[in-house]
């Protein structure tokens, strides 16, 4: 009795039903996504400390009380130095600007896939992909023997004589942007094609049949229709861009500080953790917005 | 002949943009030079120097592993999540999971890198696991943001699914899991197979948050290729990139081809069921 009770017991534990379906995704995302986060909140929090992991502790129990030790000593020590405050200041410069040129670039060439025949929609789509399927280190790469003084560019420019000496196109914010265009303009043309093909061509009609010439239409009809598109691509092109580490580090100069690769140098080599923390979460706040924008893009796409 | 449209030119354009980088890399990566952007004549010396180099071909197959191991896992996970944003009625905290599932689309890799690195330094002195870091830590975070791709991807198909096939699958007495594994996986599956191999692709080509959680005692290719190229071009490298994008295009060209010789024949068979049926 007591047995088939068990095995009862054990077949309802082991049913798929609705509650396991939901308990595993949201446990390990609880764990692995949400719980980190609590973490560099805490160290954030804490004091730097010469030891093994490298800050203080914030709860002390000694003589049966309590002491929640908190300080916001790593915040105020961002706006203290003045390269915390310009690597910020410039990443979100450096990552608007590459989004404003991603769209630029990108909004005609999804738009000329959305109007190209069925059967070479795929091809297209499959022809923008491709390149963000290959490793984005390789791509980056690839720009620094291009863009080197003795690279690609400065030998076609000094053999058709436009310039005498080579120009520093290397280690400059215009390579960072540049790079940064390059490996994320996939991610902007993606949505914005995805919405475009989805655009009712009846209301398009209707505006040309009413009198409306073809830029006013798309003025007027076209563009206010892909807002998600544009908001999609756009989040998804500047939010990584703001953190980025790798382009800054192999096209960048000294004259780049973004904030990934502050952040970066702060943990690995000046070894403060709390600092670290504390500069990723700022960094999080700032992108709060965006990511927020992007969300409810991303939930009204799942929902329809 | 007509005169091309504003939009075809920049689309032409674009296109060139994204390839002529890399067909420059590749035509470089057969100089002979050692300077690499010093054209020599043609040589296959550096893709003889790529394979006796021990390093990089450990840290492919290090990379190669766990890539595969995130990958299977990813699809797991973001399957499950698909479902949950999907099909199940509104509960509470469904919100909250959605936007967890799709959060690591867009979180910058450098904080992801470093809250999974801080939690597991705080695991391992609270429950003294993982004693050290390396595949496992690597395979646990590259199956956090992989997941989050696999579940879009899944959840884009699962939404054009036609429900009533389950419902008369589940009429005619199946219980839910083998109507799940019966209909709606065959069903699901291309979508499966294209979160696998983004996941697959992903987790090789992860350098940040790959650099956060690892130790000593595991090395990524990509870890590899960074040390070596930050330090300037190196022929090498040129070699080990064409193989790559290779590698890639030929993937994909098997993906595509296979994708529609199967909707050539999906539709070669709704052809047949159609005349059949009149």
């Amino acid at each position: 009795m007591r047995m088939t009770n068990f095995t009862a017991r054990l077949q309802r534990l082991f049913k798929p039903s609705r509650g396991w379906v939901i308990a595993v995704p949201l446990l390990w995302l609880t764990l692995f996504f949400l719980l980190p986060f609590g973490i560099v909140l805490k160290i954030s929090l804490s004091e730097a400390a010469i030891s093994i992991p490298p800050y203080g502790p914030i709860f002390d129990y000694a003589n049966e009380t309590l002491n929640v030790i908190v300080t916001f000593s790593n915040y105020l020590f961002l706006t203290t130095d003045t390269l915390y405050v310009s690597a910020y200041w410039g990443s979100v410069k450096i990552a608007l600007l590459a989004t404003v040129l991603c769209l630029a670039i990108g909004y005609p060439m999804a738009y000329a896939m959305a109007r190209a025949p069925a059967h070479w929609q795929l091809v297209l789509l499959l022809l923008v992909m491709l390149p963000s399927w290959t490793s984005f280190l390789i791509r980056v790469y690839a720009w620094m023997g291009i863009l080197s003084n003795n690279g690609l560019v400065n030998n076609l420019l000094i053999w058709a004589g436009l310039i005498d000496s080579p120009i520093r196109m290397l280690n400059t914010n215009f390579a960072v942007i540049l790079g940064i265009v390059y490996a994320y303009l996939p991610f902007m043309v993606l949505p914005l094609y995805a919405n475009l093909t989805r655009l009712d061509t009846s209301l398009l009609e209707a505006a040309s049949d009413l009198g409306s010439r073809k830029f006013n239409t798309f003025l007027r009809v076209t563009l206010p229709l892909s807002k998600g598109g544009i908001i999609a691509g756009s989040m998804l092109v500047f939010i990584p861009a703001v953190g980025e580490y790798v382009i800054p580090e192999l096209l960048g100069g000294p004259n780049t500080v973004m904030i990934g690769k502050v952040l970066w140098e702060e943990f690995f080599h000046n070894r403060d953790w709390p600092v670290a923390s504390a500069l990723a979460m700022v960094m999080l706040a700032i992108l709060i917005v965006p990511i927020a924008l992007f969300h409810r893009y991303q939930s009204r796409e799942l929902e329809e | 002949m007509r005169k091309p449209s504003f939009t075809t030119v920049m689309l032409i354009a674009g296109l060139v943009f994204l390839y002529l980088p890399m067909i420059i890399l590749v035509i470089y990566s057969f100089n002979s030079s050692r300077l690499v952007t010093v054209w020599a004549g043609f040589s296959a010396r550096w893709y003889v120097e790529l394979f006796r180099d021990q390093q990089i071909l450990s840290a492919v197959w290090t990379s190669l592993r766990i890539a595969f191991f995130s990958a299977s896992m990813a699809v797991c996970l973001g399957t499950l999540a698909a479902f949950v944003m999907v099909r199940f009625a509104r509960f509470r905290g469904k919100t909250a999971l959605s936007s967890m599932v799709t959060a690591p689309l867009v979180m910058p890799e450098v904080i992801t890198g470093l809250s999974l690195l801080l939690l597991f330094v705080h695991m391992a002195q609270l429950i003294g696991w993982p004693a050290d870091r390396g595949m496992v830590t690597i395979w646990i975070a590259h199956t956090t943001f992989c997941s989050a791709y696999v579940a879009v991807v899944v959840a884009s198909r699962l939404r054009e699914v036609d429900l009533s096939i389950e419902e008369a699958a589940m009429d005619l007495g199946a219980r839910p899991v083998r109507t799940f594994f019966q209909i709606t996986l065959p069903v699901i599956a291309p979508a499966l197979a294209a979160g696998w191999l983004l996941a697959f692709t992903l987790s090789l080509d992860d350098l940040v948050i790959a650099s956060f959680v690892s130790g000593p005692g595991a090395t990524t290719l990509p870890m590899v290729v960074f040390s070596s190229v930050r330090l300037g071009v190196s022929p090498k490298i040129n070699a080990l990139a064409t193989l790559i994008i290779l590698a890639v295009s030929l993937a994909t060209f098997l993906a595509w081809y296979l994708m529609r010789r199967s909707e050539a024949r999906r539709r070669q068979a709704m052809l047949q069921d159609m005349t059949a049926g009149r």
